[in-house]
This record gives C-alpha cells, sequence and structure tokens, in this order.
C-alpha cells in the first residue's frame, strides 16, 4: 500500500485507451447506472399510468384525515374518530413495546436454556435440547395461530377465569394481575434508590482508579449491594412499608381494577419470546463453548478467583461471539412480530394493513411500515457495530 | 473382638462407588451432588406432570379409526378422525378433489429430487438438467390444459439448447458465442413481446403493411396434454409449499451470486447498489415484501398484463431469499484465501473467468451448510404466504380443514399434524445439513 515510490500510472502495454481498466471501470458504471435507471424509469411510468387508470390518488395526506379505526390495545389515549397519523403512532408503539418486552424475556429464557444444555445433568440438557429442536423447525406463525387458538378456545370465559393465585387470573379476556397501590413511602424508596445507584457507580469508578493506582483492589461487590440496597429498603420500612395491592375483582359483568393485559399481546408476546429463545439458546451455548479450557486453566494459574476468571477472561470472550448473532436474533424477533396481524394484536403492520383497505393507499401505507422497520434495523445494526468495534479482538 | 471389629469396618468402608453401568451412569449424570440432584428432581417432576396427559391425549385416548365428529366430542383425547377425514384438503387445498393424484405426483417428484440431491455423487452440472426437466413436469403435471406455443416457449427451450451446447463447447470462442446466446434468448423470454412491437413498426414504416409481424406476439398452437387445466389459483397444500421454498430458492441463487459480488465489487456505483439492496431486504420483515407482491406488483407491470397472485407471492420470495442468499455467499468468497485470487490474476484471467473457474466453485461448497439452514428457514417462512390469502399447507389446514363448522373444535389435533409434517421437513434437513458440514471439516483437516 505505501509504496514510497509509486510507478507512474501509464497505460497499458496494448495501448488501446478501451482497454484501460479506469476507463473500463467508469463505462461499465454508467451503463449499470443507465440500466437501472430505466428500469426505475419503467417501473414509476407504468405505476403512475396505472394509478391513473383506476383513479387513484397518492400522497400522504391521508394522515391528517379521519381514521375511524378502532383500536383495543394502545400505549397512548386512543379514539376512533383520531386521525391516521396517530394510528400510525400507535401502531409503532405498540411494535416497540411487543419487541422490547419481548427482547428482555427471550433474552432471559434463552440464556437459561443455552446453559441447561450444556448442564451436566443428563435430563437436564436432553430437556432443552428437545426444546430447542421442537420449537426451531416450526414456522413460527404455525405456533403463533397455535397460541391463538388455544386462548380462544382452551381458555376459561372472562367471568369465570382460571385463579392462578396472589390475584393472578387467566381468561379468554387475557391475563389479570394485581396493581401496586402507590404512596409516598414508594415515592421516596424510588427516588432514594436513584441516588444510591448513582452513588454506587462512583463509588466503583473509585474503586477501579485506585486499583489502578496502587495495585490493590478494594472490595466492590458487598459495599456496592449495600450502598444499593441498605438506603431503599431503611426508608422504606421507616415509612411503615406499605404493601397494598389493588387486585382485579369480580362484578357482575365483568373484572374490576388490577392490571390488564390482552389476550392479543400475550399471543404475540409468548410465540415471539418462545421462539426467539431457541434460537437465543443455541447461541448462548456456542459462545459459551468458543472460549477454549486453557482459558481458564491460565487465569487459574494466573491466581484468579472463580469469580474473577469469570468476570474477567470468560465472558468478555464469550460476549464477543455471542454479540453479533445476538443482534440479528433481536433484529429477526422485532421484524417477526409484524405477524402480531395474525392474532389480531395492532402494530404497526395491522395499523397500515387497516389504513390500506379504508384508503385505498397501498404504497404509502407500506412505504409507512418499511421505515419503521429499516429504522429500527439500521439504528440497532449502527449501535451494534460501534459497540463491536469497541470490543473487538485488537489486531495488530 | 479385634478381628471382628476390622471386618465391619470393611463393610463399612464398602467398595467404591460404582462408575461404569447403569448406575454409574445415573450417579455420575444425574446425582452428582446436591444441586445436580435438586436439577434432576425438578424435571423429573415436569416430566411426570406433562407427559402422562399429553401422552393420553396424543396416543391412548384418541380417535384412531374413522368416526363423526360426535364421537370425537364424546372421547377425551385427540381426534385423528379428523385427519383422517380431512387429510386430502389439508394436503392439496383446493385443488380439484378428483384431480388429486397430480399434485400427489408432483409432491413426489419435488421431494424425490430433493432428496437425490442431497447425495454428492449427484453434484455435477447435469443435475441443473435434471432439475429443469422435473420442474418442467411438475408444472405439466400441475397446470394441466393445453400448453401454450409462443415465442416465450420458444425463446425458454433455445436459451437452453444454446446454454447445453455452449457448456459442452472446449472451444473458448464458441463457448462464450453460445453462452451469449443462451442469455439473448433468455432476454426475450422476458422482452420478446416488446422486440416483436418494435420490428412490426420497422416492417409497416418500410412496407407499409400493418400488423404483419403481430400473429407472433400471441399463442402459436397448443399441445394438448389431455388433462383438464388447473389454474395457479386452486393450487394448494404441500406442493405449494415446497413449490414456493424451492424456487424461491433456485431462481434467487443466481440473483444472490451476483449481489454477492456486486458488494464486494471495486465499483463503487454497483456496490452502492448491492449492499443497498441487500440491507433494505434484510431490514424489512417479509410480510411487508409479500404486500409489496401483492399489492404494488400489479401496479408496477404495464398496463394490461395480469399475474398470478401465486406468482406475485413468488417474486416476493425470491427477492427476499436473493439478499440473505447473497450474504451467505459472501461470507464464502470472503473464506477464499487472497492467495486463490493473486493466483488467477497472475495466470491472466479475466474477471469472470477467475470468478466462474477459481473464486465461486470453492466458495460455493463451502457455504453449502449454511445455505441449506437458508433452505430451512425459507421452507418455514413460506407459510407467511398464508396472509396473503394462498392456501399453502398453513391455510388449507387453517380455513379449509379447521374452517368446516362441523370439525372447528379439532384444531389443536389439525395444528399438531402440520406441525409434525414441517418438523420432520425442518429437522432432517438441519440434520443433513451439520452432516455435510462435518464432511467438510474432515476434508479440510485431512489436507491440512
Amino acid at each position: 500500500m505505501a509504496n514510497p515510490n509509486p510507478t507512474p500510472v501509464r497505460a497499458p502495454a496494448t495501448g488501446a485507451w478501451w482497454n484501460d481498466r479506469r476507463v473500463r471501470a467508469v463505462f461499465y458504471q454508467i451503463v449499470f447506472v443507465l440500466a437501472v435507471a430505466a428500469g426505475i424509469w419503467v417501473l414509476v411510468d407504468n405505476t403512475i399510468e396505472n394509478l391513473r387508470a383506476r383513479g387513484l390518488r397518492t400522497g400522504f395526506d391521508f394522515l391528517g384525515a379521519r381514521s375511524g379505526i378502532p383500536i383495543s390495545d394502545s400505549i397512548i389515549p386512543w379514539d376512533p374518530d383520531d386521525t391516521f397519523g396517530r394510528a400510525y403512532l400507535v401502531g409503532i408503539l405498540n411494535t416497540l413495546r411487543v419487541g422490547i418486552v419481548g427482547i428482555i424475556l427471550a433474552t432471559i429464557l434463552g440464556t437459561i436454556v443455552g446453559i441447561a444444555r450444556l448442564s451436566q445433568n443428563w435430563l437436564v440438557s436432553k430437556l432443552a435440547s428437545i426444546y430447542v429442536e421442537t420449537i426451531r423447525n416450526i414456522p413460527l406463525l404455525l405456533q403463533l395461530i397455535f397460541i391463538y387458538a388455544l386462548f380462544g378456545f382452551a381458555l376459561p370465559e372472562q367471568l369465570d377465569p382460571l385463579v392462578i393465585g396472589g390475584g393472578f387470573f387467566l381468561s379468554k379476556g387475557g391475563l389479570m394481575f394485581p396493581l401496586l397501590k402507590l404512596e409516598a413511602a414508594h415515592y421516596a424508596a424510588g427516588s432514594v434508590f436513584l441516588v444510591s445507584f448513582a452513588a454506587m457507580i462512583v463509588y466503583n469508578v473509585w474503586a477501579k482508579r485506585r486499583q489502578n493506582a496502587t495495585g490493590v483492589a478494594p472490595p466492590r461487590l458487598l459495599p456496592s449491594l449495600a450502598m444499593l440496597l441498605l438506603p431503599t429498603i431503611i426508608v422504606f420500612l421507616a415509612m411503615g412499608a406499605p404493601a397494598e395491592f389493588d387486585v382485579a375483582a369480580k362484578t357482575r359483568f365483568r373484572f374490576i381494577g388490577g392490571g390488564a393485559i390482552g389476550p392479543e399481546f400475550l399471543t404475540v408476546l409468548l410465540g415471539l419470546v418462545i421462539y426467539t429463545a431457541a434460537f437465543i439458546a443455541e447461541i448462548v451455548r456456542s459462545g459459551i463453548l468458543a472460549v477454549s479450557y486453557g482459558q481458564t486453566e491460565a487465569a487459574g494459574a494466573l491466581g484468579l478467583t472463580r469469580g474473577q476468571t469469570l468476570r474477567l477472561v470468560l465472558l468478555p470472550q464469550a460476549l464477543r461471539v455471542i454479540i453479533p448473532p445476538m443482534t440479528s436474533q433481536y433484529l429477526n424477533l422485532v421484524k417477526n412480530s409484524s405477524l402480531a396481524l395474525i392474532a389480531g394484536y395492532q402494530d404497526v403492520v395491522a395499523i397500515e394493513n387497516m389504513t390500506m383497505n379504508q384508503t385505498g393507499r397501498a404504497l404509502e401505507a407500506i412505504m409507512l411500515i418499511m421505515a419503521v422497520y429499516l429504522t429500527i434495523s439500521l439504528s440497532i445494526s449502527l449501535a451494534m457495530n460501534t459497540y463491536n468495534k469497541r470490543i473487538a479482538l485488537k489486531e495488530r | 473382638m479385634a478381628v471382628s471389629e476390622s471386618a465391619t469396618e470393611t463393610v463399612a468402608a464398602g467398595p467404591p462407588p460404582a462408575t461404569t453401568g447403569f448406575i454409574g451412569w445415573m450417579r455420575r449424570n444425574l446425582f452428582s451432588g446436591i444441586w445436580n440432584t435438586l436439577l434432576t428432581l425438578v424435571a423429573a417432576y415436569l416430566l411426570f406432570v406433562i407427559i402422562p396427559p399429553v401422552a393420553s391425549w396424543l396416543f391412548i385416548d384418541a380417535v384412531w379409526s374413522e368416526a363423526p365428529p360426535e364421537t370425537c366430542k364424546a372421547a377425551h383425547g385427540a381426534c385423528w378422525a379428523f385427519i383422517r377425514e380431512k387429510h386430502r384438503v389439508i394436503f392439496f387445498g383446493r385443488y380439484p378433489f378428483f384431480e388429486h393424484w397430480r399434485p400427489l405426483l408432483g409432491m413426489g417428484l419435488l421431494i424425490t429430487m430433493v432428496m437425490a440431491s442431497c447425495f454428492r455423487r449427484f453434484w455435477r452440472p447435469w443435475i441443473a438438467l435434471v432439475w429443469a426437466g422435473g420442474l418442467g413436469a411438475f408444472f405439466l403435471v400441475m397446470w394441466g390444459g393445453a400448453i401454450p406455443i409462443s415465442y416465450r416457449t420458444a425463446a425458454i427451450a433455445a436459451a437452453a439448447v444454446a446454454l447445453v451446447i455452449g457448456l459442452r463447447q472446449s472451444n473458448g470462442g464458441m463457448r462464450s458465442l453460445m453462452l451469449w446466446l443462451a442469455l439473448l434468448f433468455a432476454a426475450l423470454i422476458l422482452a420478446g413481446g416488446a422486440v416483436i412491437r418494435v420490428l412490426d413498426a420497422v416492417v409497416k414504416e418500410l412496407f407499409g403493411v400493418d400488423d404483419a409481424l403481430a400473429p407472433l406476439a400471441g399463442v402459436w398452437f397448443e399441445i394438448p396434454t389431455g388433462l383438464s387445466f388447473v389454474p395457479t389459483s386452486l393450487w394448494g397444500g404441500l406442493p405449494l409449499t415446497l413449490l414456493l421454498s424451492i424456487l424461491g430458492i433456485m431462481v434467487a441463487f443466481p440473483l444472490a451470486i451476483l449481489l454477492a459480488l456486486g458488494r464486494r465489487s471495486k465499483l463503487p456505483l454497483i456496490r452502492m447498489f448491492c449492499v443497498g439492496y441487500i440491507e433494505l431486504i434484510r431490514g424489512v420483515p417479509l410480510i411487508s415484501l409479500l404486500f409489496v407482491g401483492s399489492f404494488l406488483l400489479p401496479l408496477f407491470l404495464p398496463r394490461g398484463v395480469e399475474i398470478a397472485d401465486l406468482a406475485r407471492a413468488q417474486v416476493a420470495i425470491i427477492g427476499f431469499s436473493a439478499a440473505y442468499l447473497a450474504e451467505v455467499i459472501r461470507g464464502g468468497l470472503q473464506a477464499i484465501p487472497r492467495g486463490q485470487y493473486e493466483a488467477a490474476d497472475a495466470l491472466g484471467l479475466s474477471y469472470w473467468q477467475k470468478m466462474a473457474k477459481i473464486v465461486l466453485p470453492q466458495a460455493i461448497v463451502l457455504v453449502i451448510p449454511p445455505i441449506v439452514n437458508t433452505f430451512i428457514g425459507l421452507f418455514k417462512d413460506t407459510s407467511l404466504v398464508s396472509i396473503v390469502s394462498l392456501t399453502d399447507l398453513l391455510l388449507s389446514t387453517k380455513d379449509m380443514a379447521i374452517g368446516d363448522v362441523n370439525w372447528r373444535a379439532f384444531y389443536a389435533e389439525g395444528y399438531t399434524f402440520i406441525a409434525l409434517i414441517y418438523f420432520v421437513f425442518c429437522f432432517f434437513m438441519s440434520k443433513y445439513s451439520q452432516y455435510l458440514e462435518r464432511q467438510f471439516e474432515t476434508g479440510r483437516r485431512k489436507r491440512r
């Protein structure tokens, strides 16, 4: 690359300018761009022609019009009189909600199953293998439809729910759960917790600096835990430790109080978590297996404790293997949440599908759907690439 | 006394714990410590809770013989009578009932070809011809009716002949001439109509004759097959699922190679286009592409050109899998050592010679296992076409079998049955891909 005396670029031996590699490169690219432009021009021309022939209008002006769409499950207030634009926002929020909760739960379940597959316990590892092999080899859509049908057929009616205990009820209407009645003590404990969290971080930064400076590591785990939890617990107890729950109670026609998750959301969440966890389990397993046993032995020879070995030697190396495929699984989960449509969960695809049916603006609605997923995908990949660069093996 | 004491001690110490045999195996794998024993007990309890009711539902209490829905409702177990009653609808969807031997034959053909392609001894160029013939036979059997012979059919035949002749030529000049001819004929399959229109205008300009060549654009003549015509809108079930996934990977394959090469190209505009396409497709869910296929594709085509629902979904699936396959192939290209590229350059090979003769053959063999995995994913993903109302295996079960009011209560049996079908296909393909991976690995190890 860094040749001190670059040979002057000269024409090739044959001499003819059309044999010059750079001329050809430019020529090929011009031809390519022309071909692509011609293709796009034909498509756009056809589309305009077809739209005119069918008397269809185009443009995003419909976003400001009254939608009239019924949406049962929304984070922000929703009224059928609201606009298509607001419906789009509701859809995006619903997609993000199922995506974020799904990613967290799938990671937890997947990690447990992945570690279980490596367990020395024969029964546990076999059970984990059966789970992974079964779930991975059946289409997610079929699983979602199956779960949704189970919700619709097998669960009892809303007024006669399955009592799980502790104020949890499961029925065709979804899952009802108790809500904590928030009082001054909870807010106080919450604020104290935030402050102690900040204090813990400051302490850890200090501990690290001190270790770098003197070589003596101050204890970190116990003081951290104490700083984090003790003040909160003391404040909470001092204020009388109120813990009153708002439990759903049955009236003649419906349940009142408590929190509730709709059956659609539960179906989609359950399906996505079970499916994605099977893939995450495989990633976690191969990540752990990828760190050679010599690393553990070397850490032991250096006198590191078991905890230090895990934290400073094994985990960082396993994570380097785990993170890229894990990212693509997270992206898959978000993209797969588009199947929510089949269970009646109103994510962005379902809402834009309805919009398409009501306004006839297929082109615009599909562009809106793609824009959401592209934004999510590109931002997650960007964040992960940055992170990846940071932890990548520094090769010289 | 001393003697007896030492005797009791010996007995108390006992033999060392068994490490072999069944007991030893249990001790090592299930009860090696408190934690492990606890785990075993929890797992065993779970199995004890789950297995008996599931087993009695699946097998013991199930209705296996032919029976009306009422009998099934009285029984506690699964109603396999439902599958007996509805299996033909599940497998073949809306295809006319008395013609079911045709999709059965087509399905058998596809499965046989897939299975045959798994043997490495068949990994020869001629397998492409076998596939072309097999797919032709599949469409012949499925469509039936009369085969229309038009410029399209002629162009397909001409392209195939030119391709075969070209590939058998050892003379470089003749070979590339034939391959270019094949490409030209292939282009005529799509653009033949436009070419005929242009020629028509030329003839009118020169000789003043109107529509002299127009008859060429239509159907020249028809060859009757003796079978009744079944339009693609009636195709369904497992043959449809297989067709969508097989064509989805086969047609996407050459596109994927071009995309992968483009992404590694030194020409910035071509590289940007390929990166843009791949990232766009991989960034959006398949369902949105199926929407594009079913709602927008008709808008993109010239007025008056009709496109069947099946073709719309197929185009979307091909575009989708091309992007994913391209990334797999790119992985293979990256794994080829630089020395191979440099050696090809040193031999004075052109770019296409270098890729076609040196790089791609090595790169593709390297990525066959991940290609099989992509195929498994695609096979599962084809179930999404049910959302755009194609009667694939999933929708034929959901709408046609379970959709029957009398049998509505037996949804679990229906879904379990097709879950088993999907499972069998995917499981064996994934085992096959793992087997290939091991094969290739030993090959590499030996060489070292």
